[in-house]
């Protein structure tokens, strides 16, 4: 499918009521803070977000959730020193915390991603992580069953994009959008800078075109 | 003397093999870098999504696209490579860090750490990436204070607090002695300040 070139009002109008929703980042790195905002203009809600972090200060991820948009939080680290939205809406009981270690964040998306039914990982074995969890142990060593997060869609920010949507990162901003664009039945990125086919050395793309279904360009 | 928290970051620095592949936790553990000689090649991994990391950088020479585990921004080393978030993680789980170094709650007299949550009921649960670095490198070393404020030990028979992980913790670092923690038990490596017999009376792990 064509990769279509467009506003972040338009391309976000892809989220409905209800969705997953992955949201790339760690910290403000990666973090898709325009189609965050177009986001919360758009006015879909009762959506899971899946992201490292709970949002901070008051913009972004954090501005959407003080919006009451948000039923669920699938993420690794929430609680940081400038997290007080996602506190004080968990504190109240108005928002739902899923807490999955960063790699398994990461993998369970890849799986998704990949076509995997379910994968055995070490991590948190032996802990309240892996608590009422298949278990199973293989050549002497115990592993917990985890299963893919897929979303309905999927928010990045990359660097710079072809026109078919072939995306290069810069630097740790990278993160997870690779694997979250692999992860969503829609994934729209946004880029500071849209090339012509044939600019991007092919052997640099990280996240080829077919992943990629919108392209919004915010120059920074 | 006790240690100071530069001069226990130090001692850990002159411990980590030349050429290892290292993973510093947030907090503490990050100023473990400060000491590290640069002959020693010594390669940084943050989880990231980046090996060959550099030094913490103040926020006038601060790329937003290029920070730490605890957002901090740092610098790129020459020889560095980014990767994404799944192939960050598959190194730590798939046994290629040599050291991991972390802060902890409490660590047991059979290598249980526990590090991520306090278990207060109104406390907000956060994980990171501590439970996969704990069962992935091939080392652990914890970096703490040896008795909390209350002057309860942190290096316990086995822990209060919820785990991180199971049997992953190889060495502790703390301003009053350093340990390994071995198949048969737990061995005083170096103490300062106090005697081998002291820190004995003080611990109920021996």
């Amino acid at each position: 499918m064509r990769t279509d070139i467009t506003d972040a009002r338009t391309a976000v109008a892809a989220v409905r009521d209800g969705d997953t929703v992955l949201v790339g980042g760690f910290g403000m790195a990666g973090m898709p803070v325009t189609l965050i905002d177009a986001l919360i203009e758009h006015g879909a809600g009762d959506l899971t977000i899946v992201s490292n972090n709970a949002g901070n200060g008051d913009t972004g991820l954090a501005a959407l959730l003080a919006a009451g948009r948000v039923r669920k939080m699938i993420c690794s680290f929430p609680r940081q020193s400038d997290s007080w939205v996602f506190d004080g809406l968990y504190r109240a009981g108005k928002i739902e915390l899923e807490l999955v270690p960063q790699g398994n964040l990461a993998e369970r998306m890849r799986a998704a991603g990949a076509g995997i039914g379910a994968f055995y990982c070490p991590t948190g074995v032996g802990t309240t992580i892996a608590e009422g969890r298949e278990t199973r142990v293989i050549d002497g060593r115990e592993y917990v069953l985890e299963f893919p997060i897929r979303g309905d869609v999927a928010l990045i920010r990359a660097h710079v994009a072809d026109r078919l949507g072939n995306l290069v990162y810069r630097k740790t901003a990278r993160n997870f959008g690779p694997v979250m664009a692999t992860a969503a039945a829609v994934t729209i990125a946004e880029v500071s800078r849209i090339a012509d086919v044939g600019d991007l050395d092919p052997e640099a793309v990280v996240t080829p075109s077919i992943y990629v279904n919108t392209l919004v360009e915010v120059p920074r | 003397m006790s240690l100071d928290k530069d001069e226990l970051a130090r001692l850990i620095a002159r411990d980590i093999p030349s050429g290892a592949y290292v993973n510093l936790g947030i907090g503490q553990p990050t100023a473990v870098a400060r000491y590290l000689d640069p002959s020693s090649g010594v390669v940084l991994h943050t989880e990231n999504g980046m090996l060959g990391m550099g030094e913490v950088v103040p926020a006038e020479q601060a790329d937003p696209d290029l920070t730490n585990a605890g957002k901090q921004p740092v610098t790129e080393l020459p020889g560095a490579a980014y990767f994404h978030h799944a192939d960050s993680f598959a190194m730590m789980r798939g046994g290629h860090l040599d050291v991991c170094v972390m802060g902890a709650f409490q660590v047991s007299a059979t290598g249980d750490l526990a590090n991520w949550h306090t278990g207060a009921p109104d406390a907000i649960p956060a994980v990171g990436g501590a439970m996969d670095l704990a069962v992935g490198a091939k080392e652990v070393w914890v970096m703490m204070t040896l008795f909390t404020k209350q002057g309860e030990p942190k290096l316990v028979p086995s822990c209060t607090y919820p785990l991180t992980g199971k049997a992953c913790v190889t060495r502790v670092y703390t301003e009053l002695a350093t340990f390994h923690i071995t198949p048969t038990g737990v061995e005083i490596a170096e103490t300062f300040g106090v005697s081998p017999e002291e820190i004995r009376s003080r611990l109920t792990i021996f």
